[in-house]
Parts: C-alpha cells; structure tokens; sequence
C-alpha cells in the first residue's frame, strides 16, 4: 500500500507573501490616546471644527463603552494607550501633488504588493487608493474619473474639498457610538476613501483602495464612505496586507456605503493581512464594522469577501434594506488555519417592502483555526413580502478546528419567507480518494474540492480579485471547458 | 497485465483478503463473483489504492511495477481505472473539468501533450454515445443530482474516456434496472479491446449476460475458492455459493 | 402578609425564609441554601442574557407568587376533562405542585419498578433521593432552576431496575388551579432508568382556569443507563395566563436512547429548556417538538445536545403555527465537543406565521470542535404553500378549510410521531380544536 499522507495541513500552510518591511521616515505619534491626541489628529489633517467636535463626541461616548464579550473569539486584552494612532510617511511637502512626488520607496512596496500606482501599468479599469499606514498615498485615474463626475480620493481629500458632502453622509450609517470599535475609529480615523458617484452615472472603471500597515506598534483606522446616488453604479474593491511582526496590531476600520434610489454599490474584499505564524505570535487583530445603507427603492447592495488573514477578524458586513424593492447580498469565504479565529458574517435588517437578501457563507477551518457565522436576518413589521435565504456551509480539516454557527431570524411579517441551511463537513475522503483515482494529485484534488466548495462565493467577485483570492486559497482556477 | 500473490489485507484491523491469488493477462476479461461480505469490493478498493485499506501480506504487480508503492493517482496514470460501486458527489465541481484534469493528468504522466479544448470535447462526445449519456451532466457538478443509474453510466462514460489498460468496475450492476444494465454492457464491450484487461466485481450472473468474461473466479472468505469459464457463473446461479464452499471446504 | 417587596430576589429570599421555616429534618438544606445564593447572585435573567434575548420574564419578576399557599380542592370531572382518554397507564396527579393521592390511579407495579412522589422519597430516610437530586443537571441551567432546587418539595421519583421493561405508560398529571393570590410551584421529576431498561413516560401541564397567574417551575431530570429507552412526552396546554418555565436534563450512558416530545399549546408564557449530554458512544437523542400559539401567548424552547464523545447521533425536528399577537422563540444548539468525531446531528425547526402580528425568533446553533462529524441545521419561516392551497381551491375546497388543511398537515409531521396511539388521537383533537373549519377537515385527516 502507498504511503499517503493525507496531509491537507500542508497546504494550508502557505507562506505569508506579503510579511516584508518597508523601511521608510515615518511622521508617527507617540502611543496613548486622550483628547490631545484627537486634536493633534485633526490639525494635522486641517480639518473643519465641526469634524473635530464629531470626533471628540465618538471619544466620548467610547470612553463609557466595554469591549464587546459576546464574540466567539479569544485574545489578551488591548491597551489602547499602547498604540499609537497616527503614523505617516514623511514627505517634504504636506501630501504629494502626483505620483512623481511619492517616495519612490513607496511605490516599490505596492509594486511589491502587485499593485502598481502607475497608471500606464496598472490593470485596466481600475482605479486605486493607495492607503500606507494612517494615510492615503496616492489615488489613480483621477481625471478620468473626474470626467465622469466620479469623486475617489482620500477621506482627506474629500474633507477639504467636499465637506457638505462629507457632512451629510458621515455617521448616517455607522453612528459614532454604534458599538466599541466604531467609536474608536470615529475618534481617531486618519484616512480612508471616499467615494460619489452622481445620479445616473455608471462609474467607468472598477475602484479599489489597497490597505498596507507597516509600521511598528501603529492601529490603522481608516474610514470608508461611498455614496451612490440615484441611479447610479458603482463596483469597489479593497485589498489588505501587512508585515510580518510578532506584535499583534490593531486594524479598526469603520466603511459606510449609501445607496440612493436605483443605486447599485457592490463592494469586495480580498482581506490578506498578517494572520500571524503558526505558533499564534504576531498578526492583525481586524475589528471592522461594515454597513450599506439601502436607502433608496430598488438599491442593491452587494457584499462579498475572501477572508485570509488575520489573527482575529470581527466583522459584519451589513445592509440595512430601508427602500422598497431594495436587494443585499452578501457572500463570504473565511479561512481561518494556525491559530487564526474569525467570527464574522452579516446582519440584513429589512424595513421595506419586497426587500430580498442573499446570505452565503463559506468556512474553512484547519489546523487550530476557529472560526464563528453569526448573522442575524430581521423581518420588521413593515417588511411585506420580504424574502431571505441563508446558506452556510462549513469545511474542516483537522482535528483541533472549529466551526460554529449562530444564525438568529427575527420574523415580525407573516409575508416573509426566510430560509437558513447550514452543514458542517469534513473535507471528505471519499472525494479526495476519488480526484486522486482519476490522476489527480493529493494536493490538485483539495484545490478542486476548496474550490468547488467557494465557487457560489469566487464567481461574485470581479474577475481581478476572483484570480488573487484563489491564489490565496492555493487553488486553481477552474477552466471553463467546452 | 496483473498479478496478485498471496494478497492479505485489512480494513479496520478485520482481516478482509486471506490470501488472493490472480493472474490477468492483456484482453482478458475476469469475473470476480462471491457472496456479500467476502471481500469483492475490499479487493477493488485495495487495488485502486483507498487509504483504509492496508495490504499485510503478499504483493501485487502492475505491468511489472508493485502497486502497493503506489499513491492513487500514480495508479490512475499508470492505467488503472476503477468504476466505484457508490460515486460520490463532490458539489461545486463540475463533471466535465474533472475529466478533462484527470485526462490531461494521465496524458502528462505518458509525456503526451494535453488536449485542448475543442479535441477534448471532441473525444467526450464521442464517449457520451456509448453510454448514451445525457449531455446536461457534463456542465452538472460531479455525480450531484445523479440518478443511480446515470452516476453508473457516468463512470463508464469517464472510463471510456480515460481509456485504462486494466479497469475494474466494482458492482457496477448492482440498483440498475435492465435497460440501464444493457447501456453500461454496451459500453463496457465496445471499450474490449487485446491490450485492454477488466475485472468485473459482482454478486449477481445477470451482467455476464451482456459481458462474457474470460474467467469467472469466486471469491469468498478472503480467498479465491473456485475458477473456471463462464459455465461457472451459470452454476453459481442455479445454485447458490454454498456448494462451492463446501466443495473448497472437503478440499 | 410579608411586608411588599419590590425586588424579585428578596421576594424569593422572604418565600425561602418562610419555607425552611416549615421544612423539618430536609435532606435538602444544604442544596437549597448553596442554589438560593446562586440564584441572589443572578437574579431573574433579564433580555441581555444571551438564552432571554426573546424571552421577557418581567411578568413573572413582577408578580409576588406565594409558594406555599394550598390549592383548593378539585373534582374528578375536571381531572377527566384533561386526562388521555382510555389511556391505560400508571397516574400521579399533582394539584398546584402538590402530589393528590385521591385523584392519582397508580395501579400496581412489577417488581423492579417504582414509581412515588417526590414529597414520599423525601421522607423516607432510606430512599437516599436527597444525594441524587440535581445529578443530571449540567452547567447550563438557569435562574429558575437554582429556584426549583431551593424550593422544591414534591415531584414525582421514577426508578426502573436494569432489564426491565415499564408495561404501561407513566403519566404525571400536573395541574394548575387558580388561588386567592398567585401561587408558585416548583415540582421536580426524577427518572433514573438501569442498563436495558425501558419506559415511556408523559408529563402533562394542564391549566384548568383561564384565570390562574401561577407560575410553574418545573425541573426534570432523565438518568439514563447503558441501552435504557426512555420515550418522553412533555404536553403544556390550558391556561390563558399562567406561566410556564421548565426543564428537562438528561444524563445518556452508552447506547441509550431518549425520544423526547415536547408540545406546547397553551398557557401565557410557556419556556422549556431541554439540555441532554451524549455521555458515550452510541448515545442517541431524538427531540420533536410541536408549538402552536395564538392571542397574546409566548412559547420558548431552548434546547442543547452535547455530543462529548464519538459516535453519538441527535435529530432534532421542531414545527412551530403561530397565530394572533403571539410570539415563539427556537434555540437549537447543537455542541460537538473536541474528540467527538463521528457525531450525527442534525436540526431542523420550521414555522409558519399565520398572522399579521405574530412573530418568531429563531436560531439553531451549530458549535463544533471535531472534524469528523455529519452536522446540519435548517430552519425556515413562511406562510402555507401558495401553489397546495391553490390546487385545493380548485378542488372545490374553500380557502379557510384549504388553510386549515395545510396547517394541520404541517402540524401533523411532528404529532405523527408519537407512539402512543390515545395521546396521539388527543394531540390530534387539540391541533384540530385550534383551526377553523375542523369538521371538514376531519373528513380528510
């Protein structure tokens, strides 16, 4: 008998690619957080008073706030006055004016990273935000965009030059005490993107924001906001990664999109940050709160995310269908192995009539990896006709995983239809022995399998970051025969 | 083509193989007939290679090579083709990929180039006809949804394309109605070929009907108690396994 | 009369104190005390604890039930009315909590089994039940549950010696009379099955008076021996405003297997918790469960399977018709302990709103730490299929009789299951009683 080792840890065990350092002068805050700091943050980004006072507010209202117990998720307690809440790279002037001012260091750790900030090389239709630790480095394709009427740039950007905007919409989905950790972002946010896209306008080209931590003992707090107005298109994606430290650093970030009447937001996340060694020292603890607001009959909100990385993920993409024959989505492959622990999944709160929602969610879970669905579909008394399928699967391999589901279906309308399956598996032998006695090898056929298992996931993402996000998985990509 | 001596083997530390011994040569077609629970399916399974199934004694060698040293693909490339009693289905996985990866798998094996697209669907739809299979399975993910029948037919189908020197086709008969069982003869014939040698694993005569086997062996208790021609398998059928027990038995 | 209390734990501490007041030489003392101070350190859960989320007990926290006051007496015609018919069986009656000799018919039992009330185990000094009580209790009981252990006196004690097969059902009759104040009770069962032992056992919560607010806290405990069969039945029906809280926990050695029912069609706040632990290989549960409320009633069942070993199997199927302002809470768990591979589970609740202003909160949990495991949930909420009731309807079948058809037909996959044909045939009735247009429907059923 052949010696198999059916050794499906092994390729799991990907190497992180993305673990280098950028060594670069870096403008960083000493650690601690008080009300100092938050000015100090605020005048460095010249913000208006009112934004100051937003932020002070937050700081406030998360001072009276605990840690939220409730999550599937284990880990030491974080001293938030141990990191420290702004670092940008140095550079002469107080931001480049184009992209023949960045540090060329820079672009070489994007270039590193496959994201490369020139345009003349960069993937066709796509736009990018480049987000360096605390703040934005540059912004791709402006002028096209512009031509359209698209506003992408940075959340600083946005706040110099369309503060009415800002203004109406920031806060309007996350509130600034919605829980703990949008309350810390609220205070101290140092960047992120913003994105408008006016009526009627299909937005030309895929937009993207690339997150990269580098430095030491820093938290990232960015803070997304994308508006969709009527009628209006919109596809964005976000890409994360960061050093490989033995440190566990902080990523708490704060995305709100608003989806006006007829608008359609389809957001994607490719979330590669350092998941840490496979002893369980060192990677991102990535507390997010995600929301759309479907504020307008027939919005669509899409969600969908390929979680890779970090020590721990929380987080909840979310979508609140408000408007009438208003549609979210969201659809999730979590892979959580070493020591890795991921409790994430979606809320779909609906209010309006006909609202639909789609919840798929695919878990992986190896070695020691945990990792936790929690999803919460609510039917509220004016929610005629609403509809809701839930399917959540769970794949294990190896004897020291977990997977947990905690599904909650709060029903308040006898017109709605609400449907959740869940199994939990283990990677089945009798499917691997039956790839491998057809001539496929050990490792092609778990690639199948983990494919064929994220497929109703993969085939939601723009094409781009469907080929990244298998290659994440070490899987290939299934060819389209015949 | 195959040699299997003195071949012990357990499953869950059972001993299930007592001792099998078994010669085929190129073109032949073998019968392995015995009563459930005698070891039909467990010499299959160790011949393809399952990982339970863990061979103690003896040896079994393959075009000369020994099997055992050999993981299940590697088998699969070197000719093997085995027709499981239960295809699974693996959701998600689309019917046709699989055999167009493990084409190419064995193909490469071979130092053969791989096929493209357009000759490979060329080949599958010549295939598809012998086994009369529907055309929808293919885009279908593997086996899911599959009717019993149509996953049977499905595993000729994948034979026929593979085109293995030795295939075993483990109980293949068994939950297919007549008609059903005369498509999947069909196909198994027109796959005869001098260089081409099949083990039929079966608990019923009905399928040497259809398929006239070189040799007919019984198996039972682990071993291989009994063989002769096709005039065996009728007396197995009119008689039931227990005189050729106590006929191995006396001796 | 007490001075009023406000706080629910210093009513509950006051009732105590007037308890152990009347209790001589209790073999419980020290069990109270230790679950009077558990509970204090709690209180009453309250909405933000996790297993409350959907259920208030403000009603119950509000109330000042009096735990020792007598019920008044019954007549006969009224245990009837509730009884399973021609049931032929083995019956302890309990009157607000109280075990009534009179109105029990217990009949004789073979050797090897014994069946008393709780109240008689516990003065019988040889019986040995104070050491016993609470051993099936795992660490996931609640408030009210350190209440029954600090208040309990009586119950019913059912122990069957290994190899020997209970010939007639058991059925503990509870019921609720309204008193001059609220009262509440907080009876315990205690059912200890030997190796190979079997025994069907129905607890029956009835409400006689629509006008009782009593409060019945009841907790069971199931020991389950080495290939012991329990089938068990738990009924709460009548009532328009008593409360209901109770629990079932069950200890499973190898091979045993418990099928539980548990049907809830009555009362104003009904909560059944079932915890049941998989304690070795080829352990099985199987729990059904059927809730159908209307008017203002909450219905709750929190159940939890703990598979702590390989190869033990739970199926899990509960339907719930909701109706009126009515509200029901699921919450399956189904827990996989590490090393449990090999685990069977599997889950499924469905619900049908009926109404504009019903609501369900539903959630099967799945938490799973082994790899090797078979595990899967489903739960759906919705209305009758569109499709079925237009095809009656073209049948000539009005829609209200068509409704009521497709109502009882979904109802009826978990009354269908239960063996025993008289309380089947009743459950039947009840179900029947709760649609309109029954007496066409009866011709197709």
């Amino acid at each position: 008998m052949a010696t198999q080792s059916h050794d499906v840890e092994a390729l799991i065990k990907k190497r992180y690619e993305h673990g280098f350092h950028t060594d670069i002068e870096t403008d960083t805050v000493p650690p601690g957080l008080d009300e100092d700091v938050i000015c100090l943050i605020s005048n460095k980004k010249h913000e208006p008073d009112w934004l100051l006072q937003w932020r002070l507010e937050a700081f406030r209202a998360w001072q009276k706030m605990k840690t939220p117990t409730w999550q599937h998720i284990k880990h030491a307690p974080i001293d938030y006055q141990a990191i420290s809440y702004y670092s940008a790279p140095k550079s002469k002037d107080d931001a480049p004016q184009s992209l023949d001012e960045v540090d060329p260091k820079l672009l070489e750790t994007y270039e590193k990273l496959g994201i490369p900030l020139h345009e003349q090389k960069m993937l066709a239709g796509v736009a990018v935000d480049a987000v360096f630790d605390s703040v934005s480095v540059a912004t791709t394709f402006k002028e096209k965009l512009h031509e359209a009427g698209v506003i992408f740039c940075s959340f600083s950007e946005a706040v110099q030059n369309h503060p009415d905007l800002v203004k109406q919409y920031l806060g309007s989905v996350v509130p600034q005490g919605d829980n703990f950790f949008a309350a810390l972002n609220s205070a101290v946010f140092t960047d992120g993107s913003f994105v408008y896209i006016p009526k009627g306008v299909k937005c030309p080209m895929e937009l993207s924001t690339y997150f990269r931590i580098n430095a030491m003992n820093t938290g990232q707090f960015e803070r997304t906001l994308i508006v969709a107005d009527e009628g209006s298109q919109v596809s964005y994606l976000e890409g994360c990664t960061a050093p490989q430290r033995d440190e566990n650093q902080l990523h708490a970030a704060v995305v709100e999109l608003v989806a006006l009447d007829d608008a359609n937001i389809k957001y994607s996340t490719v979330q590669n940050w350092y998941p840490g060694d496979e002893n369980g020292v060192g990677g991102i603890y990535n507390f997010v709160t995600k929301r759309g607001d479907a504020r307008g009959n027939n919005s669509r909100i899409s969600w969908t995310q390929v979680e890779t990385g970090s020590a721990i993920t929380w987080k909840y993409p979310s979508c609140i269908l408000r408007g009438d024959n208003s549609v979210g989505e969201f659809y999730s492959v979590a892979v959580t192995s070493n020591w890795q622990q991921a409790d994430t999944g979606t809320k779909m709160i609906h209010l309006g009539k006909n609202t639909k929602s789609t919840i798929v969610s695919k878990g992986i879970s190896a070695m020691h990896g945990d990792q936790a669905y929690r999803g919460l579909v609510r039917i509220a008394p004016t929610a005629t006709n609403a509809r809701n399928y839930t399917q959540c699967d769970s794949l294990l391999m190896g004897d020291q995983c977990g997977a947990h589901t905690f599904p909650y279906m709060e029903v308040r309308n006898n017109s709605a239809k609400v449907e959740h399956e869940a199994t939990t598996s283990k990677i089945g032998e009798d499917q691997l022995f039956y790839c491998r006695s057809r001539g496929i090898t050990e490792e092609d056929a778990v690639n199948m399998i983990v494919n064929g298992f994220c497929k109703d996931v993969f085939k939601e993402l723009p094409m781009e970051f469907a080929v990244e996000a298998q290659k994440l998985l070490g899987v290939t990509l299934e060819g389209a025969v015949g | 083509m195959l040699s299997i001596k003195n071949l012990h083997a357990q499953v869950d530390d059972t001993d299930i193989l007592k001792g099998v011994d078994l010669e085929i040569k190129p073109g032949e077609i073998h019968a392995i007939m015995g009563p459930n629970g005698s070891g039909k399916s467990t010499l299959a399974n160790v011949l393809a290679g399952r990982d339970d199934y863990t061979v103690t004694a003896g040896e079994i060698l393959f075009e000369g090579q020994n099997l055992a040293d050999m993981a299940p693909e590697e088998r699969a490339c070197a000719g093997l083709f085995l027709a499981f009693q239960y295809p699974v289905e693996i959701p998600g996985v689309n019917n046709i990929y699989l055999l167009k990866a493990a084409l190419n798998a064995i193909r490469k094996s071979r130092g053969e180039d791989a096929l493209d697209a357009v000759e490979f669907m060329k080949l599958v739809r010549e295939r598809m006809k012998l086994v009369k299979l529907n055309e929808d399975l293919l885009n279908r993910s593997v086996n899911e949804g599959f009717s019993g029948g149509e996953k049977k037919r499905n595993e000729i189908f994948q034979m026929a394309v593979l085109e293995p020197k030795l295939a075993i086709l483990d109980e293949t008969d068994s939950g297919l109605d007549i008609d059903a069982l005369k498509i999947v003869a069909e196909g198994v014939n027109a796959m005869r070929s001098p260089e081409r040698s099949m083990i039929l694993v079966t608990h019923y005569q009905r399928l040497l009907d259809y398929i006239k086997p070189d040799h007919v062996h019984v198996l039972a208790d682990g071993k291989i108690i009994k063989s002769g021609d096709e005039q065996l398998a009728k007396e197995l059928e009119e008689r039931g396994y227990e005189w050729v027990k106590q006929e191995a038995a006396a001796a | 009369m007490n001075a009023v209390v406000n706080n629910p734990v210093e009513h509950f501490q006051s009732e105590y104190a007037r308890l152990i007041g009347e209790l001589d030489n209790d073999p419980l003392r020290d069990e109270r005390k230790a679950a009077l101070e558990r509970f204090a350190a709690t209180g009453l859960p309250t909405k933000k604890v996790e297993a409350w989320k959907y259920t208030d007990v403000q009603p119950i926290a509000k109330r000042h039930f009096n735990t020792t006051q007598a019920a008044p007496p019954i007549d006969v015609g009224q245990v009837d009315a509730v009884r399973f018919g021609d049931l032929d069986c083995h019956e302890l009656v309990f009157v607000n909590g109280r075990f009534n000799a009179q109105l029990s018919r217990l009949g004789d039992t073979a050797s090897g089994i014994s069946i008393r009330s709780l109240a008689a185990a516990l003065a019988d000094s040889d019986s040995g039940i104070g050491a016993r009580l609470g051993h099936c209790l795992g660490e996931n009981t609640h408030a009210f549950t350190e209440l029954n252990t600090a208040f309990l006196q009586d119950g019913a004690v059912i122990e069957v010696a290994r190899g020997v097969q209970v010939d007639k059902p058991i059925v503990l009759l509870y019921l609720d009379t309204a008193t001059d104040t609220p009262t509440a009770c907080h009876p315990r069962t205690f059912v200890s099955l030997g190796e190979n032992a079997a025994a069907t056992l129905v607890e029956s919560f009835a409400g006689l008076d629509d006008s009782s607010e009593n409060l019945t806290n009841q907790v069971t405990e199931i020991d389950l021996a080495d290939n012991a069969r329990l089938d068990h039945y738990k009924i709460v029906q009548g009532g328009g405003k008593n409360f209901h809280i109770g629990s079932i926990n069950a200890r499973q050695a190898r091979d045993s297997r418990l099928e539980s029912h548990s049907l809830a069609l009555g009362g104003n706040l009904t909560r059944t918790d079932i915890n049941t632990r998989l304690e070795a290989e080829g352990a099985t549960v199987i729990l059904n469960g059927l809730y159908m409320v209307d008017g203002k009633q909450h219905v709750d069942h929190h159940t939890r399977v703990d598979h702590l070993v390989p190869h033990t199997n739970s199926v899990e199927t509960y339907r719930g018709v909701l109706n009126g302002n009515s509200r029901a809470v699921f919450n399956g768990k189904v827990y996989v302990h590490r090393d449990a591979q090999k685990t069977d589970a599997q889950q499924s609740n469905a619900n049908l709103l009926l109404s504009k202003t019903a609501e369900v909160d539903t959630k099967p949990e799945l938490e799973i730490y082994a790899d090797d495991v078979k595990c899967s949930h489903g739960a759906t909420v919705g209305q009758l299929d569109e499709d079925a009731l237009f095809y009656l309807r073209s049948r000539a079948i009005d829609e209200s009789t068509a409704g009521s058809l497709l109502t009882y037909a979904f109802a009826s996959e978990v009354v269908a299951q239960i063996k025993l044909a008289p309380i089947r045939e009743r459950l039947e009735h009840i179900v029947l009683d709760k649609l309109p247009q029954t007496e066409q429907i009866g011709e197709f059923v």
